[in-house]
């Protein structure tokens, strides 16, 4: 940790003050309460901090679902019960976005349940592909390793500007292509194509974090294993079909459930590279929960509350898979 | 001590204090103003201010300049969090009514009736509000822009002052197919610049008892129009069609470019025409065509309001007012190429402060088309309950219908359905 | 073990799979870094060189001559048919299909061309004004400030928090020990994207909307930290911990001498993510933040970008500028980076 090292003086001594002086009252806290007791002391801030910006605020989303009104503080909002709810649900066909009440909520729940669908697909394959070649014989493993990380460092606005910029009318792909003798879009103008790019640039830009978790998880697989292979003369994708996937499995099932979390979340990216456009093709839940919360006029708190608690929910589901998933990694 | 000495004290203090408190008025005031520009309007309200500064000991301005986009998106959520300025120059002047200072009680409102007249309603609450809430600093009106080198390349007549829609279209299709222009037309992306056109294809947007409608069939029968105009690359597709939700986005520069033939927007824009065009072409500003209706763009603008909120009223009634002098209004209009609101400073004729000949025509053809206003549009425009959330409806519905999401009649259907989800929230 | 240290599969020569995984990583680099390269190369051109289409590769600008008579440079072509074909000539308007040039040595006299009688003179150029502009127009260095001042201070904290608390579910035994982790890892369940109405009003309540603080301290509840750091302290050995409570050291100062030092690596790896997640913030500063001078770098761009929606030289210069700090985060730490996010296994 070379590079921590210098760092960390300056800090300590800066901070060394800083800490003793704080030491004089959790000495005599201390001796108030007993060792076994000042372990709430060393708990408190955090347990504040999560109280107050995570746990009230859930009640709270519950309560605002439950009222209506552009008003943002809750005494001056008139409950509406089940209101929302029943707005947000109200459906001929749950296939069909046109037939229902919200049909733009819908619509952003079919782009969503899509736009994950292929992007965890498409990213956890290529992020598979990606570790086997890593973890095969290859040389600077590790510069190739950072090569697929670097887009994840990349701000989400970044990202979007970037392919936004090559997806330009006149951007370098259409340049490419044109010159090649291909066809040229307007990409961002068709829907289909701006939602095609939209699961590209996400893919593009998380990739390369699972890419690392699975290596991770193949390189953890035991050599002799694979040395017993060899002598049998197994081919590569018998090795992997017999032995590399099962036993990556636990870490893969991990991977999948996080990726669904976050892709599920997803609003940056696409947000600042399309905008939900064109027309609300490219629109996901969360920038339905943003737009009808704090962007429409008027603001309606209520909606979006309700929307985001069905959205909470499905969320709980995921994350306590990936709980029970990492569970079983961590046995098994 | 005795009773002289007692006294003598008494006043003495008395005198302090006194002294004290005029010297706590004179205390720094400091105003935050939320400004954008279309052009340099805050900059040259900064600048005047200066004046106003100088006379006034104590009194500073600090003028924030921001985006368009934040005055519509962030300024509302700071004022419902109280966390806003003390003036703000503001373009959704009825929808924010309920954050506005009265400045009724420190400006000689008579002056104010007799100059700024109906404008004045624009920023009241109901009908029954007599309050004076905002100047109008900035009278806009939409309108187009064509470029008439390019219709003179092309050998085209560029069409009459009373000519249709399908007469431009059909004019600026020919242009730019002669001139290789990439676009024939373009519509700056905004609910608020789609209703003149609309409003002179027949629309109404409100019924007869003066309940909002938005849909009806003369707005419908625009709608299928423009979204025709896109079908057929008449119309700029990027404007309307790569953006999402209700992001406003305008394609000035393609037209300062070279790339538009004709360009509907509106006067707000003849700064930075002159600015950036400069001698490239010759261009010329040409109302809105005609409807069967109509002829009518929608006015607009901004004023400069105070906010009830603040800790300085009297302060920020003495800004604003300052602006509302008949030489001050008249240097504002002048300096930053605005249509005056102010009545005097209207008959009287600005001397627009610019050299260049296509400006000073352009402004006089904006104050020309002022006379052709619908009634309909000003009442459009002052509808502050809803018109903001009517603009919303009408720009993400159309893009739907655009894209191909959903019909235009389909599209239509949804968008009475908004308004009437936004009545009903509106209105608790 | 050595066997498979080997560098190919074959004997001595390349299988296949070595083939197709030096192609693949090949494409790799070219897909995810060409982009960055080609954003890098188009944000020194000028607006109307990003105009050009196709695009070429290296910014280049058109030579300019300073003639008589006229106030600003002209720029200069050269005239490929008509009866000054080869002549090097100065342009004076563009408008539409024609063009108007002036000879070099007859400044005065306008000829008439039209387009695709000239061609211009260029040669390979930095527009480096797009960056000295940026910080003449924008208030660059505000936001710069505001995004660091936000990511350090917002790290610090999650730091310090995240490890007590880590220390203290890790090294304890006290009742209600399960409840806390099991609350901990509730929070898990609650990502701020869906608590966005009432995280506003929360912050609203306690007056930090708007500034940098309602951006700080919502941030720092993650629990990511305290299970990663836990991990880590569950590894030190407690005979450490009695050692030092024999000789009569506090618990804070145990906490501080022996605890911290010790979880360095941990907390390294935690400062790291830390700080990119901090600096790439988007939504939650979104709602929070509304005047433009509290804007942090992301914001300030995704709003420039609404504003500026063809002056692409400014925007790319100053999405360059804003991916310019955390490039360089990777290429001092990318080691580190890359080891903390494979040990952590993404809990």
């Amino acid at each position: 940790m070379t590079d921590g090292a210098p760092r960390r003086s300056v800090s300590l001594a800066v901070l060394t003050p800083l800490m003793s002086v704080i030491e004089w009252p959790m000495r005599r806290l201390q001796r108030h309460l007993g060792i076994r007791r000042l372990a709430w002391v060393f708990l408190a801030p955090n347990l504040l901090l999560f109280g107050l910006f995570a746990f009230l605020p859930v009640l709270l989303n519950v309560a605002y679902a439950l009222t209506g009104g552009g008003n943002v503080l809750l005494e001056n909002r008139p409950p509406v019960g089940a209101g929302n709810f029943v707005q947000l649900m109200d459906c001929e066909s749950y296939l069909d976005p046109n037939s229902c009440d919200e049909d733009k909520f819908w619509r952003s729940v079919h782009n969503t349940v899509w736009f994950v669908t292929l992007q965890v697909g498409c990213m956890i394959g290529f992020a598979l592909l990606t570790a086997l070649v890593l973890n095969g014989p290859i040389r600077a493993r590790g510069f190739f390793r950072s090569v697929f990380f670097f887009p994840v460092l990349l701000s989400p606005v970044v990202v979007a500007l970037i392919w936004k910029w090559i997806l330009q009318r006149n951007g370098v792909l259409n340049g490419v292509l044109g010159g090649a003798g291909f066809e040229t879009h307007v990409w961002l103008l068709d829907a289909g194509w701006a939602f095609f790019w939209s699961v590209f640039i996400s893919v593009w830009a998380h990739m390369g974090f699972y890419t690392l978790i699975l290596l991770a998880g193949l390189q953890a697989i035991p050599r002799d294993v694979y040395e017993a292979a060899r002598l049998d003369a197994a081919s590569p994708w018998r090795t992997f079909r017999r032995i590399t996937l099962p036993m990556l499995m636990p870490t893969m099932l991990v991977v999948l459930v996080l990726a669904l979390i976050k892709g599920v979340q997803t609003f940056d990216e696409v947000y600042a590279f399309t905008g939900g456009g064109p027309g609300s093709a490219t629109l996901l839940v969360i920038q339905y929960v943003y737009e009808v919360g704090f962007g429409g006029s008027p603001r309606l708190f209520g909606l979006a509350a309700a929307a985001s608690v069905l959205v909470a929910f499905v969320l709980v589901v995921l994350t306590a898979l990936q709980l029970w998933a990492t569970r079983k990694n961590a046995h098994g | 001590m005795n009773h002289k000495t007692i006294r003598g004290a008494a006043g003495a203090s008395t005198l302090l204090l006194a002294l004290g408190g005029a010297s706590g008025a004179a205390h720094a005031q400091e105003l935050r103003f939320t400004c954008s520009s279309d052009g340099n309007e805050c900059e040259v309200m900064d600048d005047m201010l200066d004046r106003l500064e100088a006379e006034n000991d104590g009194l500073t301005v600090a003028v924030d300049i921001v985006p368009y986009q934040a005055i519509l998106e962030t300024l509302p959520v700071q004022l419902a969090a109280g966390t806003g300025p003390d003036i703000a120059k503001v373009t959704d002047l009825g929808g924010l009514s309920q954050y506005y200072l009265d400045l009724a009680p420190y400006v000689d409102t008579d002056y104010w009736e007799a100059s700024f007249g109906d404008f004045l309603s624009w920023y009241r609450a109901d009908a029954d509000d007599t309050g004076i809430y905002g100047m109008h600093s900035q009278l806009t009106i939409t309108g187009a822009f064509a470029n008439t080198t390019l219709f003179e390349q092309a050998e085209v007549a560029i069409p009459a002052d009373d000519a249709s829609w399908e007469e431009w279209a059909e004019a600026a299709r020919e242009v730019a197919e002669k001139t290789g222009t990439p676009f024939p037309m373009a519509m700056d992306r905004s609910g608020h610049r789609i209703a003149g056109p609309a409003i002179g294809n027949g629309a109404r947007l409100f019924d007869d008892e003066g309940n909002a409608i938005l849909v009806d069939e003369g707005f419908t029968d625009f709608v299928e129009q423009f979204v025709g105009w896109h079908e057929d690359g008449t119309m700029a597709p990027e404007v309307w069609g790569t953006s999402g939700g209700t992001t406003y986005q305008d394609a000035a520069e393609e037209f300062i470019n070279g790339e538009i033939v004709y360009y509907y927007s509106g006067s707000w824009q003849t700064r930075r025409m002159d600015d950036s065009i400069g001698d490239d072409f010759d261009w010329k500003v040409t109302g809105t065509p005609c409807g069967p209706a109509a002829c009518s763009g929608m006015p607009g603008g901004a004023g400069v309001v105070g906010i009830k909120a603040t800790e300085h009223p009297e302060a920020v009634a003495k800004v604003i007012d300052f602006f509302a002098e008949e030489d001050n209004y008249a240097e504002l209009a002048a300096r930053t190429l605005n249509i005056p609101a102010h009545a005097a400073v209207a008959e009287n004729g600005v001397d627009f402060d610019t050299e260049s000949a296509n400006t000073k025509a352009a402004l006089r053809a904006w104050s020309a088309q002022v006379g052709k206003l619908s009634p309909v549009a000003f009442a459009y425009q002052g509808y502050g309950r809803l018109n903001r959330a009517m603009f919303n409806i009408t720009v993400e519905r159309i893009s739907q219908a655009l894209t191909g999401e959903l019909s235009v009649d389909e599209a239509m259907a949804r968008a009475t359905d908004d308004l009437a989800k936004a009545d009903a929230e509106a209105g608790q | 073990m050595t066997g498979w240290l080997t560098r190919t599969r074959g004997r001595g020569r390349l299988h296949w799979t070595d083939w197709f995984s030096y192609g693949y990583l090949a494409f790799g680099v070219l897909l995810m870094f060409g982009p960055v390269v080609w954003l890098l190369l188009s944000s020194f051109k000028t607006d109307s060189e990003l105009q050009r289409f196709p695009p070429r590769l290296l910014p280049h600008a058109q030579e300019t001559v300073t003639l008589e008579g006229y106030a600003k440079p002209l720029p200069l072509f050269e005239v490929t048919a008509g009866e000054l074909a080869g002549e090097t000539v100065a342009q004076v308007r563009r408008i539409g299909l024609s063009s108007q040039v002036v000879r070099l040595d007859d400044p005065g006299e306008r000829i008439e061309l039209s387009l695709d009688e000239r061609t211009a003179v260029e040669a390979p150029a930095l527009a480096t004004a797009n960056y000295t502009g940026l910080f003449e127009r924008f208030d660059f260095l505000r936001y710069l400030w505001n995004s660091t001042f936000i990511t350090v201070v917002a790290t610090l904290i999650m730091l310090l928090v995240n490890s007590m608390a880590a220390f203290a579910l890790s090294k304890y035994e006290f009742r209600g020990r399960a409840t806390v982790l099991a609350l901990v890892i509730g929070t898990l369940m609650i990502p701020q994207s869906v608590v966005l109405v009432p995280l506003f009003l929360i912050t609203k309540e306690l007056g930090l909307l708007d500034t940098l603080w309602g951006v700080i301290i919502p941030g720092a509840a993650t629990p990511t930290g305290v299970f990663l750091l836990r991990q880590y302290m569950l590894s030190i050995p407690d005979e450490i911990l009695d050692a030092a409570r024999m000789d009569n050291a506090s618990e804070w100062k145990i906490y501080w001498r022996i605890i911290l030092p010790l979880s360095a690596p941990a907390i390294a790896v935690l400062a790291i993510l830390a700080i990119m997640w901090r600096w790439n913030d988007f939504l939650w500063p979104l709602i929070a933040l509304s005047r433009s001078e509290n804007f942090t770098l992301q914001l300030a761009l995704n709003s420039f970008q609404g504003e500026m929606q063809t002056e692409w030289s400014s925007l790319l210069a100053m999405t360059v500028l804003t991916l310019a700090p955390i490039a360089l985060v990777f290429v001092f730490l990318q080691k580190y980076i890359a080891t903390g996010i494979a040990s952590t296994g993404g809990k």
